[in-house]
């Protein structure tokens, strides 16, 4: 700065220096510019066999295996110690990262030559499309992966246009999460809520009621877009939750502008006008949301059972579940649910061995107790294997008897915040904060929506 | 009088020059070279190469591994008719009041004042406060900062305390009060540098012209314009030029506060670009936007350059 400031006064030399330095630079820019494309080339990429043989033994001699991992996240750093206890001649090596730190270097360090082996990667299609991840169809037939539910792993395949949903596997699930309510036993009974609500105007007269009583009906983060928690509870409940699906997935020709969305839009906006979210909720981060939850502030938080544990450990028998109800009383239960989805990258050095790992996951009655006790959500793995026990009446219980009866009868679907890379941090989140405060509308939120989730795919 | 007493040493040293042999004039002139290799190798290697490299990265289209293809100026054409990329730019020139004409205005104004304290404990402890944003990082600084604004925060207690109670809220997460919050901790933060350097400034002017303005009568106020603001011209230049290269240029104050929250009332340049280049995975439109941003600061600032300078 100081040389900008007090340039020298040898003005005529400097300036020709400077016109010099300005010519030059242009020059290399323009070269650099003309010359070859960045990135790999369309051979390259287009590769995503290993080249390594599947093996389903256990892995032999000593072994190393890099996994990098979300921090806050104790899960997969537990198994790991369990595995390495179980298989001595295995060490793993962990490497943890804040979730947008992770997710946003994931394809540079998976394209670099010292690639972990296991990595947590919520969104796979672009790193499938480039050839980042190993295809695990070999292994999901050795092993029976592709016996499991089919919901389960549906939304772990990628197809070769690149649509999510159907084609090759490209990750597995440690823990298969399910969203819902949750809610504060004693808060309910005060305003004589005995039991779940059965349908969303009972739901919304419950609110009414806490909001009428003084209570706090919803606390909900939406620093990030927590909202759309409930925004999409309530669009999965007025939609075909096929057509959610396909759009989360990337089908051409969906759309999510419809009348059910602007519906449920204009509802959160009614929400937030009647003060059933916190005052605070668009600057509300999650961590507090939880212990604003946990410290008996609010009847309602819209969360998945990933916390049931934790919720556990706070609030005792305090706490109950539920899953978002129907708009008809009766009708099949829709919620989010997807896999906290782990992928091999194709560069990894022991992609059988992680494969493994990933297989003992779903499979081993120590490593499935170890995911219900540290998390609450479901072990995922073959139909026929038993849920690993837990307190009866806890809500670990109930998340658990809610993941049992939408595998039965309802309908799992994905959130829309994976629909694409961008749309949850630049479309979701400031449209549902221009929303909860009267900024936006129902209508309005929908067409921004699909106007992003197009352009975005257009790319 | 510096640059009198310099002007004469260089065309002393200029007149003198011709007479030394070639040869070595030239060799001299590359054991200058040698000397700056140290910097020159690094500037070369981390600050050049990435500009050429986002030059021509502008040009395609490309997800930052995968194949890229060539789209000519089409990114172009984007960052400069989508309104999504326009917003964060008007929000970077409305930060300039934040982040130039508060910290300066009041920078000379505690320079002055501080130049007239005798130099004891209560001057030196003045210059550490205001300095002390200079030596924090501006992620601590920020994360502190968002305490301050939360909903229990400092600033919300004190308007309880004093019965204010209505008028506390979640500042950041506040439609109309998130852009000055984020404003004013720009302010804080380059109030400290101006200070310092205007103060350096005021130490520099001759005190004989302050006795003269003296004994014509001149009062501190007329002092303060008459003297010291046409000696600081040179400082208030560096001040301006490295504020609003600051303002335009905002990421990590925006980035750990608000995320360019609520809604974009916050979103900035900066930001924007982080998010299209590592979430969005759009690396060319990333580099488009950072290429316009960069010609953007250099038609602000150059113009600023000529206006510090052009007494002399």
């Amino acid at each position: 700065m100081f040389r900008i400031a007090h340039s020298t006064p040898d003005r005529p030399r400097s300036s020709v220096s400077r016109r010099w330095a300005f010519a030059t630079m242009t020059a290399a820019i323009l070269s650099v510019a003309a010359c070859g494309a960045p990135g790999a080339s369309p051979a390259a990429s287009s590769g995503s066999a290993t080249g390594q043989a599947v093996v389903t033994s256990a892995p032999k001699g000593p072994v190393t295996l890099n996994f990098y991992l979300e921090s806050g996240f104790p899960l997969p750093e537990k198994l790991a110690a369990e595995f390495e206890k179980q298989y001595p001649n295995v060490k793993i090596q962990i490497r943890e990262d804040q979730f947008a730190v992770l997710t946003q270097n994931a394809p540079r360090v998976m394209a670099g030559n010292d690639s972990p082996d296991l990595i947590r990667l919520p969104t796979i299609v672009s790193s499938a499309k480039d050839g980042l991840l190993a295809n695990l169809d070999g292994y999901a037939h050795a092993y029976g992966w592709d016996q499991y539910p089919s919901g389960l792993l549906n939304q772990m395949r990628v197809s070769s246009q690149g649509i999510r949903g159907s084609g090759s596997l490209y990750a597995l699930g440690i823990g298969y999460d399910i969203t819902g309510v949750f809610y504060n036993k004693a808060l309910a009974a005060k305003i004589g809520m005995t039991q779940p609500p059965q349908t969303i105007a009972q739901l919304e007269s419950v609110l009414a009621e806490a909001k009428a009583a003084g209570i706090q009906p919803i606390e909900q983060f939406n620093d990030i877009g927590g909202v759309n928690f409930p925004f999409q509870d309530l669009i999965n409940q007025y939609e075909d939750p096929g057509k959610i699906a396909d759009w989360v997935f990337g089908k051409p020709g969906s759309t999510i502008d419809t009348p059910a969305t602007v519906k449920a839009g204009d509802q959160i906006a009614a929400w937030g006008k009647a003060g059933y979210f916190t005052k605070d909720a668009n600057a509300l981060s999650y961590t507090d949301m939880m212990s604003r939850f946990e410290g008996g502030q609010a009847l309602f938080m819209f969360n998945g059972d990933w916390e049931s544990q934790n919720l556990t450990k706070s609030m005792g028998d305090n706490v109950g579940f539920f899953l978002a109800p129907p708009a008809t009383a009766g009708a099949k239960p829709v919620a989010m649910s997807a896999p906290d989805t782990y992928a091999i990258p194709a560069k990894s050095k022991n992609i059988a061995a992680t494969a493994f790992f990933l297989n003992w996951v779903h499979t081993n009655p120590q490593a499935r107790q170890l995911i219900v006790d540290v998390t609450g959500a479901s072990p995922g793995g073959p139909a026929n294997l038993a849920i690993p026990s837990v307190p009866a009446g806890s809500v670990v219980a109930q998340t658990l008897q809610a993941t049992k009866e939408l595998g039965a009868n309802g309908v799992a679907v994905d959130f829309t915040a994976n629909a694409t890379a961008g749309i949850y941090a630049n479309t979701i989140k400031p449209e549902l904060q221009e929303l909860i405060t009267g900024r936006e509308t129902g209508a309005g939120i929908a067409k921004a929506m699909q106007a992003d989730w197009a352009k975005e795919l257009a790319q | 009088m510096t640059t009198l007493s310099q002007r004469t040493d260089l065309s002393r040293r200029r007149g003198t020059t011709p007479r030394r042999p070639g040869g070595r004039r030239r060799g001299k002139a590359w054991v200058g070279l040698l000397f700056t290799l140290p910097a020159l190798v690094p500037y070369v290697l981390f600050v050049l190469r990435p500009l050429v490299t986002s030059v021509q990265y502008s040009l395609y289209d490309w997800n930052g591994i995968g194949v890229a293809r060539f789209v000519g100026l089409d990114n172009y054409r984007t960052v400069l008719t989508s309104s999504d990329e326009l917003v964060p730019l008007l929000h970077a020139f409305e930060l300039i009041g934040f982040f130039t004409v508060i910290p300066v205005v009041l920078g000379l104004i505690t320079a002055a004042l501080l130049h007239g304290l005798p130099d004891g404990p209560l001057a030196r402890t003045a210059r550490v406060v205001l300095f002390i944003p200079q030596v924090i990082p501006l992620v601590a600084a920020a994360l502190a900062w968002s305490w301050m604004y939360s909903s229990n925060g400092v600033l919300n207690q004190i308007l309880r305390a004093v019965g204010l109670g209505d008028q506390s809220r979640a500042w950041l997460g506040d439609f109309t009060w998130a852009f000055p919050a984020v404003g004013i901790i720009g302010s804080w933060v380059l109030l400290g540098l101006c200070t310092l350097l205007l103060m350096t400034g005021i130490n520099k002017i001759d005190p004989a012209l302050y006795d003269a303005a003296e004994v014509d009568g001149a009062g501190p106020v007329q002092k303060f314009f008459a003297v010291t603001l046409p000696g600081l011209r040179r400082e208030i230049g560096v001040c301006v030029t490295v504020t609003v290269i600051a303002a335009l240029a905002s990421f990590d104050v925006v980035y750990v506060t608000t995320q360019g929250g609520p809604g974009t009332q916050t979103m900035v340049p900066g930001l924007e670009i982080f998010q299209l280049a590592f979430t969005q995975r759009t690396v060319g439109l990333a580099s488009a936007n950072a290429i316009v941003l960069m010609v953007l600061v250099l038609l602000v600032v150059t113009p600023l350059q000529r206006l510090s300078k052009g007494a002399e």
